[in-house]
């Protein structure tokens, strides 16, 4: 989502109170970021320190007299790695030891943590982390060392220019003095801050942690049980509340009779809200026998009564007429006219639930003219702002504690704040007593908020060469911003951004190209998903551009490789994959590749997969060599991770995973009929990052949407079968 | 009612009534909360933890059927094998979310306590039961063979 928001295409810092200024250390392509590092100028930080003799020179640094440096990470953790690619950029410039170093979730304040790409919004994703807080955090860290040596240069008497820094211990070699931070944190206090164009930032050569070695990550707690999810907050008094949801979206309780869950021991209250009825308990078990003994009469009159078959039909119809434009190079329509052998095809793509491992749950507690939130929160500005108008109080009065989600792929960063509306609205009946909202497998699983159902058709001629002439490409589905905050911005002219990237943004050469929308208005509450448009845009794009090199009787190596000139580095990380994977030796018998590459959030992604016929008709994925190119490779081992996990993700659309309706209810309900991907489907993997010098951007989506297309290409080659739908399935 | 649990060698006694889940007296009652919620329906394994050593699914489990048997929780494992594979699975950094990792962990210490050398095949058919929705699972693959290796 809100991707290019804000273009990465210059060398210069912005800071709120300078306006620009050139930005001479570190990377050669640098960002453009508007910086917000608080307490800029030269006002002392004391005020900041948040224990006495504590050091806390901005919003995202604090050096202990305990000789412990906390970093506070603006994005939250939800596996993905921030609490230690943030942690990085800050030790890099500060020289600190990465063992002093934890990790914590900041506050929820915009003015302080806001994303850089997002204007004045507190939030995480379009994996936007590392790319928008790079120069933030090195300056930040930067700003802490600078004044750590002022520090002793002042205690020691020496000039600052004599005094080093390495590993959390200032030292001066001509003396022999040295001290560790701790010991510098309360006269660093009574230092100036310096302003930011006094500080100088390590070129890659002096890098010592970033790209460097494997640094252990910083959410630590995950192997022991002690890391704390929201799922695992208990508060004094803390009341659990289990919903009975309505059975269709749209749907609402007309009529509850209440006395029997009343009966359950352990149920203390029953609370209608709108979004259904909420049993309030002393513990979960109670709270889900009371909910399910509720007696509740579903007002269906304006309910969605659609079927995924006819839903699907009436979209596959929508792309036989011209939509909106979303994109027009020369004439398509008329090429295609004019062409004497049109391909053409059609791909179909169902919803799809995030299934986060750790089902939808939040605590709130509200008081008098305040309200506490506990939650795995990924756009807190938005859950600040929708809750403060439930509670009729302002946004800075709403709390959050950010807290380790199990897992979001998107479905934390609801742009309705759907769930923590829903546990605010019980909270709020039952107010000073804090509540937690735990949603069942099966609420999660029936709560909407999917990506979208999308049919796709593109037709295509090709010329003399057999090289692509025309490419008309047409999508329907439901738009995931209308009526959200970010419709204003990334809706123009009718066309949802989010529906046509990857397809919009197409690399290939091709003279006459036009893709097309249609927006459909009716159908579930649906949302972005890991990678977004391009979960479907890269399969019909990678899938079709493979069917045009095999009609053109071409390697689609080789015919991707000359439609992307210009594109180095598409080319880039097409061209180490396939290497990389032995593109064109001989596989063993019943073996077959395929090769798909993509961009999205500006990271350059290509995967070639190897895949095996099954007897029983079905196929296996055996292997997959990925190349990734995100500019400057923070953390390798975390890069590494976000490319093995997002295939994985990935392979659960491409190999089983489907949300349908049956007259407007959702057929699936738990693991065993949302099926997800199993360590026996899991394929070998095997990570290639190209070295680079660009700006660094994200990892945690783009590894997803690049392996349902290299996983059908390797079984169309190998069958000779036309696969257009998701989930894949072999005649 | 009252039902008495020997959970990490702590006898407990928890007031809930006998249908109970284990995983829910264990996380709301004795208040340890690393053994964790994913779906309640024995698909998942995130609730994985053991009974008299054998790992167990928590969630489909009544207290009724643990009363006076030993329950082992992430928070209780000590064996030689237990501290092997946390040690891989932090060596080779395996958690992402992290959410699914108690149940994993509690999967593969169960198995190594059984099979000192187990396969690729082996290791499918024990960790099958438990979803990673982060797709740790190149790793945990790796950091049972880790582990196995640090005990032979
Ligand atoms: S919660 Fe027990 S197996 Fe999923
Ligand atoms: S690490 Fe996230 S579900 Fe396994």
């Amino acid at each position: 989502m809100l991707r290019r928001k804000q273009r990465i295409d210059s060398a210069t810092v912005r800071t709120s109170r300078r306006g620009f200024l050139k930005f001479a250390g570190g990377v050669g392509a640098g960002l453009t970021l508007m910086m917000n590092l608080p307490q800029a100028a030269a006002e002392t930080a004391a005020a900041a320190a948040s224990k006495e003799g504590d050091f806390m020179p901005n919003a995202f640094v604090r050096i202990g007299t305990d000789n412990r440096v906390t970093v506070f990470i603006k994005h939250l953790e939800m596996g993905q790695g921030t609490f230690t690619g943030l942690a990085t950029l800050v030790a890099e410039e500060l020289d600190a030891a990465w063992e002093q170093i934890d990790s914590e979730h900041a506050a929820a304040d915009a003015g302080k943590y806001a994303n850089l790409f997002w204007g004045t919004v507190q939030g995480t994703g379009s994996s936007t982390a590392i790319a928008n807080a790079f120069m933030q955090m090195r300056l930040a860290g930067a700003t802490a060392r600078a004044m750590l040596v002022a520090a002793a240069a002042s205690e020691w008497r020496v000039p600052v220019a004599e005094i080093s820094v390495s590993q959390g211990v200032v030292s001066h070699a001509a003396s022999g003095r040295q001290a560790p931070f701790g010991d510098l944190a309360e006269p660093a206090t009574r230092q100036p801050v310096p302003p930011e164009d006094s500080l100088r930032l390590k070129t890659p050569q002096e890098f010592i942690y970033i790209g460097k070695q494997q640094q252990p990550r910083k959410d630590r707690g995950k192997t022991d049980g002690s890391a704390i999810f929201t799922q695992d907050i208990q508060l004094p008094d803390m009341l659990i509340a289990v919903v009975a949801h309505p059975p269709l979206f749209g749907a609402r309780a007309s009529g509850v009779d209440a006395a029997q869950a009343r009966q359950v021991p352990g149920v203390v209250d029953v609370v209608q809200i709108e979004s259904g009825v909420a049993v309030l308990a002393n513990d979960t078990w109670s709270a889900k026998k009371g909910r399910d003994a509720l007696k509740i009469h579903w007002d269906e009159s304006s309910a969605f009564k659609g079927s995924s078959p006819e839903i699907m039909a009436r979209y596959r119809e929508l792309t036989q007429a011209p939509g909106l434009p979303a994109r027009s190079d020369g004439d398509a329509a008329s090429a295609l006219a004019a062409g004497a052998n049109v391909i053409e095809a059609d791909f179909e793509f169902p919803y799809l639930a995030h299934a986060t491992m750790e089902p939808m749950n939040c605590v709130v507690r509200v008081g008098d003219g305040e309200c506490e939130i506990w939650n795995g929160d990924q756009i807190q500005t938005l859950d600040q702002g929708a809750a403060a108008q439930v509670l009729g109080i302002k946004p800075e009065q709403v709390r959050i504690h950010t807290l380790f989600a199990g897992g979001s792929f998107g479905r934390r960063a609801n742009p309705h704040s759907d769930y923590v509306l829903e546990a605010v609205r019980i909270a709020k009946s039952r107010p000073g007593t804090a509540v937690k909202l735990v949603w069942l497998r099966e609420d999660d699983t029936r709560a909407g908020y999917y990506r979208p159902a999308y049919a796709h058709k593109i037709r295509a001629t090709l010329d003399e060469n057999g090289m692509p002439e025309a490419w008309e490409h047409r999508i329907a589905g439901q738009s995931i911003l209308k009526g959200t905050a970010f419709e204003g911005g990334m809706v123009k002219d009718g066309v949802d951004s989010t529906s046509v990237e990857g397809a919009v943004n197409l690399p290939y050469r091709i003279p006459n190209l036009r893709v097309e929308l249609h927006t459909v208005e009716e159908g579930p509450p649906v949302q972005w998903w890991r990678s977004v448009g391009s979960t479907h845009t890269a399969f019909s794009t990678e899938v079709f551009i493979d069917r045009l090199a095999r009609a053109a009787g071409q390697d689609p190596v080789a015919y991707r490789m000359q439609l992307l000139e210009g594109h180095p580095r598409h080319q880039g990380v097409l061209k180490l994959a396939a290497e990389k994977a032995g593109w064109g030796s001989e596989l063993p018998a019943g073996r077959s590749l395929g090769v798909a590459v993509h961009e999205s959030f500006n990271t350059y992604v290509a995967q070639v997969a190897e895949v095996s016929l099954q007897d029983d008709g079905g196929f296996r994925v055996e292997r997959v060599v990925c190349a990734v190119d995100c500019g400057i490779a923070v953390n390798p081992d975390v890069i590494r991770a976000q490319m093995e996990g997002g295939i994985g993700y990935g392979l659960s659309p491409a190999m089983m995973s489907e949300i349908s309706l049956d007259q407007g209810r959702v057929a699936q309900s738990n693991f065993h009929d949302y099926q997800v991907l199993r360590i026996s489907q899991m394929p070998e993997i095997e990570v290639h990052i190209v070295p680079s010098a660009e700006a660094p951007t994200g990892v945690g989506e783009p590894g997803t949407p690049v392996i349902a297309p290299a996983v059908a290409n390797a079984l169309e080659s190998a069958t000779g079968q036309t696969l257009s739908r998701l989930p894949l399935k072999l005649a | 009612m009252s039902v008495t649990l020997n959970v990490n060698g702590t006898e407990q006694s928890v007031e809930v009534s006998p249908d109970t889940p284990l995983l829910w007296a264990i996380r709301d009652h004795v208040r340890l909360t690393g053994t964790k919620f994913g779906c309640g329906l024995a698909q998942c394994g995130a609730c994985t933890l053991h009974v008299d050593g054998q790992p167990t699914r928590a969630c489909v489990t009544p207290v009724s059927a643990v009363e006076g048997k030993t329950i082992t929780t992430i928070e209780g494992i000590e064996s030689s094998t237990a501290k092997a594979v946390q040690q891989a699975w932090t060596e080779l950094e395996v958690a992402q979310c992290g959410y699914c990792q108690s149940g994993q962990i509690m999967s593969a210490v169960a198995l190594l306590e059984q099979n000192r050398n187990p396969s690729d095949a082996d290791i499918d058919a024990a960790m099958n039961g438990n979803i990673c929705r982060c797709a740790t699972y190149v790793r945990i693959r790796k950091a049972i063979k880790l582990a196995a290796e640090q005990l032979s």
